[in-house]
């Protein structure tokens, strides 16, 4: 199990410098002078020069890498050019719209998902598995920025049920929850239509097996052999989707967020590419990459909890 | 032959009659050849110019100025459409032919025992961390916007998705026993994946191009929307959906046509691969 644990910890590290290298080297060969994008074209060369050294633009690229990547660790990512904070404090702030977004809508992509994947796994060839496909089809053709603005639409200005968009903040936690429901249901409904297909999949594979046959002949209830027996035997391969998904669900937060004006990381980094806010863009992404990777690792590690022959055999 | 037509009927027919995936190959090969019917014919013929603009038949319902109506600045709603779909699925083809040759060279110089096995893998795990949409900010940021960030951005983070594919698909193709034969014959490694592994692992590799164009199409309409595709005034689905965002009540048909369009291209093209895998990726057809 430790053998597990240490093995997959450092293909996260490797990983990590992996990315953190390309990166690093992305940006460093994008033009321009972030001193002299700071201070524009009238400064001397005398001051321009001082900038370069306070912001350490002097020192050799390896250096620089080193240092970013210490400061990543710490959370002293410099200051943005275009905000002149310093740029952990302004992912910190944005992190607390994104997280709870994509945790939002990864919960209501489950919730859609696991009854409806159930069900039409219940009955294959039934009316249930019939809607199932098409809502799976249909789902995943679609996109979710469209979706939002869709929402927008109907539910928001339509009816007038819910927010447009903006964030009122978590002084206002029920207002902030109202505002994140509709972005998060964007996201979750592609989701949820991917998650459907594979939960469905999985729990048709799983009720022709022997054990969920005996349990049946033991007496037990079709619904019985299906949520007791079927259905946490079939989980591997939906929170296996559901990690590959994480890298959809942040490619999707950035476009959702930007439909609903959410002051979030996705909104962040788009703001920071229209203001050639370098240092933003560099570490917004390496945080997002860092998600993903440390999502993987922890779905890697889950597998052991939710299925004990993996546990066995780690 | 004969002793096939002595079989009785229904198992006959079963065999002959029941093809899976029948139904989802022919109503996506439909949907995508309309989709590649109306690009193509959009280079040489559209209602209207789509970049014409018409201020006074602005913000025009359907039916009421051109099939579709037309946009803010009265350019029309369904030309636009047409062109937008070849733009889109330029932009689709040339990111995953990206992706579909890198992946796949890494793929199956992975499977055939590289060295760089586990760093081809360790690699492709790096470049599937990075959404298209945040390489595409950096890339933004490097190259500007246009059709090449969005080219590259989706194209790389195909890599790894054919890499893994090809790689498993590879490996399984190396542990038979005509790959063996053929080493005993004296073939190198190159020369066997050329001549056994790559036609054996072909149609695999054409099922996931299909998924993987649909993918691209979806993220290429992302990418437009946040101003990261082709520059105007080339029509794309994802700018008109961006342009539509003001007009919501107002022309709601705006903001209708071309999510419909994605949709139904998108839809086409994984019902097509869906259907294409029913009939050349042995794995689904063994469980199909």
């Amino acid at each position: 199990m430790l053998r597990h644990l240490l093995r997959r910890a450092a293909g996260f590290a490797v990983t990590f410098l992996l990315i953190s290298i390309l990166v690093f080297c992305m940006m460093e060969i994008v033009p321009g002078d972030p001193a002299s994008a700071m201070l524009g074209t009238s400064a001397t060369p005398e001051t321009l020069a001082a900038l370069r050294a306070q912001m350490g633009l002097d020192a050799p690229a390896a250096i620089r890498y080193l240092r970013w990547l210490g400061g990543l660790m710490t959370g002293s990512m410099g200051l943005s050019y275009t905000y002149g904070v310093p740029v952990g404090g302004l992912i910190l702030e944005r992190l607390a719209v994104t997280l709870p977004l994509t945790g939002l809508a990864v919960l209501l992509a489950v919730g859609i998902a696991l009854p409806l994947g159930v069900t039409a796994a219940a009955r294959p060839g039934g009316v249930a598995d019939g809607a199932a496909t098409l809502y799976a089809q249909a789902g995943i053709a679609v996109p979710n920025f469209w979706i939002g603005l869709m929402l927008i639409m109907v539910v928001a200005l339509g009816l007038g049920w819910l927010p447009a968009g903006g964030f009122p903040g978590w002084g206002e936690p029920a207002a902030a929850l109202r505002a994140l429901l509709l972005p998060a249901l964007a996201l979750a409904i592609p989701q949820s239509a991917v998650l459907t297909r594979v939960t469905r999949a999985s729990v048709v594979e799983v009720m022709n097996e022997d054990f969920v046959r005996t349990a049946r002949a033991k007496g037990a209830s079709v619904s019985r052999a299906l949520w007791r027996h079927a259905v946490p035997n079939a989980l591997v391969p939906v929170i296996t989707m559901l990690g590959l998904q994480i890298s959809f669900l942040i490619g999707g937060a950035v476009l959702v967020e930007n439909v609903f004006t959410l002051p979030g990381m996705g909104r962040l980094a788009w703001q920071a590419l229209a203001q050639r806010d370098l240092i933003v863009i560099q570490n917004v992404v390496m945080v997002f990459a860092t998600i993903v990777i440390a999502v993987n690792l922890g779905v890697d590690l889950l597998y052991t909890v939710v299925d004990p022959r993996l546990r066995r055999r780690a | 032959m004969t002793a096939l037509a002595k079989l009785p009927g229904p198992v006959l027919r079963l065999r002959r009659g029941w093809r899976p995936g029948s139904a989802a190959l022919l109503i996506g090969g439909i949907l995508t050849a309309c989709l590649v019917g109306i690009a193509l014919t959009s280079l040489v013929w559209t209602p209207e110019d789509p970049a014409r603009m018409r201020i006074l038949q602005k913000l025009k319902g359907p039916l009421v100025s051109g099939l579709l109506g037309t946009d803010h600045l009265g350019r029309d709603v369904a030309s636009m459409l047409m062109r937008g779909a070849f733009n889109s699925l330029t932009t689709a083809f040339a990111a995953v032919a990206v992706g579909a040759v890198l992946g796949t060279l890494a793929g199956v110089a992975a499977a055939a025992g590289s060295k760089f096995d586990a760093v081809l893998m360790r690699i492709c795990d790096a470049l599937f961390a990075l959404p298209p949409i945040l390489s595409a900010i950096m890339l933004g940021a490097l190259l500007g916007p246009g059709a090449l960030t969005a080219i590259v951005a989706i194209g790389v983070f195909m890599i790894p998705v054919f890499a893994r594919v090809t790689r498993g698909a590879a490996m399984q193709i190396w542990a038979r026993e005509y790959i063996m034969a053929a080493r005993m014959a004296g073939k190198g490694t190159a020369r066997i994946t050329v001549e056994h592994v790559l036609p054996n692992i072909a149609g695999q590799i054409i099922v996931q191009v299909t998924i993987q164009l649909a993918m691209a199409i979806l993220t290429e309409a992302g990418l437009s929307f946040l101003g990261l595709g082709l520059p105007p005034p080339a029509p794309t689905w994802g700018r008109m959906l961006a342009e539509s965002q003001t007009y919501l009540l107002q022309a709601p048909h705006l903001a209708l046509a071309p999510g419909l369009a994605i949709a139904v291209a998108v839809l086409g093209l994984n019902l097509l691969g869906d259907g294409l895998a029913a009939r050349l990726d042995p794995r689904r057809r063994q469980a199909s």
